[in-house]
């Protein structure tokens, strides 16, 4: 059970690993930090993560990711929403105070439609931002990437690659040579000390 | 492949040959320096207009709707002419950001921030006038299927309640999709602020995001569907408004054209609204190597393809008055283009239909103070659009005896001009306090994002 929630959290980027969190290197351009991520996990690696200013053209395939599953969460929105309209409006118009107007009946699909479409719409949204705050495990304001005062550049115009400590094939002097050799500076330990 | 390669000869999205941080500087800078002169100027006018705002609505709502100028046979007059307009004019954004993003043309990017956020403050105009339009607006719940002591329910069975839905839902979807295109540029300005109050806030709204590609990927993803979501639901919004009129058995209102045409109508309006705005925007923050003449130009060729489709509705609607040989649709198309309101009728055409077409011109196309204009007075057009469908249609229907003609009063015209203040005041605290322009998208369309870039570089 216990692994099951690291491992789900890994999925978000959130890693168990403590008082030392990870290396952190910087790369110089979207080439060479794809180019990393492909060869960190040929190495076996797969507590990392890359972060980028944008999102970077064919990231996911290198680092092995597959689809993502906000789909679904937008799929569970819309029927919900559309079950919501529907109940909603037969319900009020057809049980619990039915009403004459000018003779049509209590409840139809054909006026339901427009408000059905709607409320489909609407909490298909919902769940395709939901889904995706869950799944990314976000708000979450402390991340021990920001103890790097380098970091701040990687929503400007840095790229940089984070093997986390709690993979297994994490070794301290491995690791940071495996970074080196693939093009990585500012090469750093990120740990929980200040 | 197919990517890397297209970059070299189209032409570049951004000019300029900027560098991410360089892009960063250009735009981040106008959310964390003291703005313009201008700006406080122009907030000054709209604050003054916002507040006139405020006593109009105050002085309706103590004396009733009797201080408008609605009254049998026109009972919708300006209130509802005023919703039409601003709903119109809030469909440009989600059009931009959603429809664009999902036939890949990205050029959106330079101006989807600015358009969306237009759209979601043109929405909060429209939504403001069913609410006072109501005259009892302590009881505006009642539109909402809220359980209440009387044990009633809304009467779903009314395009007035569809609309209810309708707006609300897509105000709803767009600021999600404004604030979900956000989270990164609010990343952005929260790693370059200085001060620990705007730290502490701008890391509240920006959720913690650290630009990682776990988080890209559903980033992303859930942005699609975003858009694909919205695209339909864009459509739908103007279609459901114009189920207001559609449904209804006057004469002028009552005819099944009035959705593609109350669509194509909306857009042409909004972009009209977008280049007005940003045709300023760009040249008072120096943004001109992100907001190219190339973007303006193309959204002039859309504004000509709109502005056209909405001219060959107003044909067609006169050609099925004739084609019904209905005696009281024809008289009502007749009396719009020759009756007492025939002023409003013409202006509308010249406005709509013919202005536009100056753009088969690529020089007239690319001629800024030129578009401008045009942008102008699209947008008058537009409100007489408006004003036509709705007001020629109720003042002459079935019984000569009941005709009337509408004259507004001096509230609706202070309201009307009270809710342009509403409009750019919210403009113009976004344009301060918020990225104006979609940066992490615009990073992502210069060549140097592409992987591929470093290759042929390297080779």
């Amino acid at each position: 059970m216990k692994k099951l929630l690291a491992q789900i959290k890994a999925s978000m980027g959130i890693y168990e690993s403590e008082p030392v969190y990870g290396l952190l290197a910087e790369f110089a351009d979207p080439g060479a930090l794809l180019h990393a991520a492909s060869q960190v996990r040929e190495a076996g690696y797969r507590h990392f993560d890359v972060h980028s200013p944008f999102p970077v053209h064919g990231m996911d395939k290198a680092m092995g990711l597959g689809n993502s599953l906000v789909g679904f969460f937008t799929l569970g929105g819309g029927i919900t929403g559309f079950a919501l309209a529907y109940w909603l409006q037969w319900w009020t118009g057809a049980v619990a105070y039915p009403l004459n107007i000018s003779g049509k009946p209590f409840f139809a699909i054909e006026p339901s439609i427009p408000i059905m479409f709607e409320l489909t719409v609407l909490f298909a949204a919902f769940g395709a931002v939901a889904g995706m705050f869950a799944l990314n495990g976000l708000p979450r304001p402390h991340s021990p990437l920001f103890y790097s005062r380098n970091f701040t550049r990687a929503t400007d115009d840095a790229f940089f690659l984070h093997i986390a400590a709690s993979d297994k094939c994490f070794d301290l002097e491995e690791t940071r040579q495996l970074l080196a050799d693939l093009g990585g500076y500012h090469v750093e330990l990120l740990a929980a000390q200040e | 492949m197919g990517h890397s390669t297209s970059h070299s000869t189209e032409t570049p999205l951004v000019t300029g040959n900027l560098s991410f941080h360089e892009l960063t500087e250009l735009v981040a800078r106008h959310a964390e320096k003291k703005p313009p002169m201008g700006w406080y100027v122009a907030i000054g006018i709209s604050s003054l207009l916002l507040l006139n705002l405020l006593v109009m609505i105050a002085y309706q709502v103590w004396n009733g709707v009797g201080v408008w100028g609605n009254n049998v046979p026109v009972g919708w007059g300006w209130p509802i002419v005023d919703f039409v307009f601003w709903v119109g004019i809030g469909h440009a954004g989600t059009l931009i950001s959603a429809i664009l993003f999902l036939f890949r043309q990205r050029w959106r990017t330079s101006i989807n921030r600015a358009a969306e956020a237009m759209t979601i403050f043109a929405v909060i105009c429209a939504l403001l006038f069913p609410t006072i339009h109501v005259g009892r607006i302590w009881v505006i719940y009642w539109t909402l299927p809220i359980p209440n002591q009387m044990d009633m329910w809304p009467q779903f069975k009314s395009p007035l309640l569809w609309d209810v839905f309708a707006v609300s839902s897509y105000f709803i979807v767009s600021l999600l999709f404004w604030y979900v295109g956000l989270i990164p540029d609010l990343a952005t300005l929260r790693d370059r602020a200085r001060s620990f109050i705007r730290q502490r806030v701008l890391g509240i709204f920006s959720m913690g995001w650290t630009g990682s590609n776990r988080h890209w990927r559903n980033y992303e993803k859930a942005y699609l569907l975003l858009a694909g979501l919205a695209t339909p639901l864009v459509l739908s919004v103007h279609s459901v408004v114009s189920f207001d009129f559609a449904v209804s058995i006057v004469p002028g209102w009552h005819t099944t054209i009035f959705p593609p045409y109350f669509v194509a109508g909306a857009i042409f309006s909004g972009f009209a609204m977008v280049v007005t705005l940003m045709v300023i925007a760009r040249k008072v923050y120096g943004i001109e190597d992100l907001i190219t003449l190339n973007h303006l130009e193309k959204m002039n060729i859309i504004i000509l393809l709109t502005g056209s489709m909405v001219g060959f509705a107003y044909i067609t609607e006169f050609f099925i008055a004739w084609y019904s040989q209905v005696g009281y649709e024809q008289y009502a198309f007749i009396n719009r283009a020759t009756g007492p309101y025939a002023w409003a009728y013409w202006i509308m055409m010249s406005c709509n239909l013919i202005a536009p077409q100056v753009f088969w011109f690529k020089r007239l196309r690319r001629n800024v103070p030129l578009m401008f204009a045009i942008s102008i007075l699209v947008n008058i057009g537009m409100w007489f659009e408006r004003f036509v469908i709705t007001v020629i249609s109720l003042h002459r229907d079935y019984l000569p005896s009941s005709w009337g003609y509408f004259t507004p009063t001096w509230v609706d015209v202070m309201t009307f001009a009270g809710s342009f203040g509403l409009f750019l005041t919210l403009f113009l605290l976004f344009l301060r306090f918020a990225p104006m322009v979609a940066l992490s998208e615009v990073k992502g369309v210069v060549p140097q994002a592409d992987p591929h870039f470093y290759d042929q570089e390297s080779s």
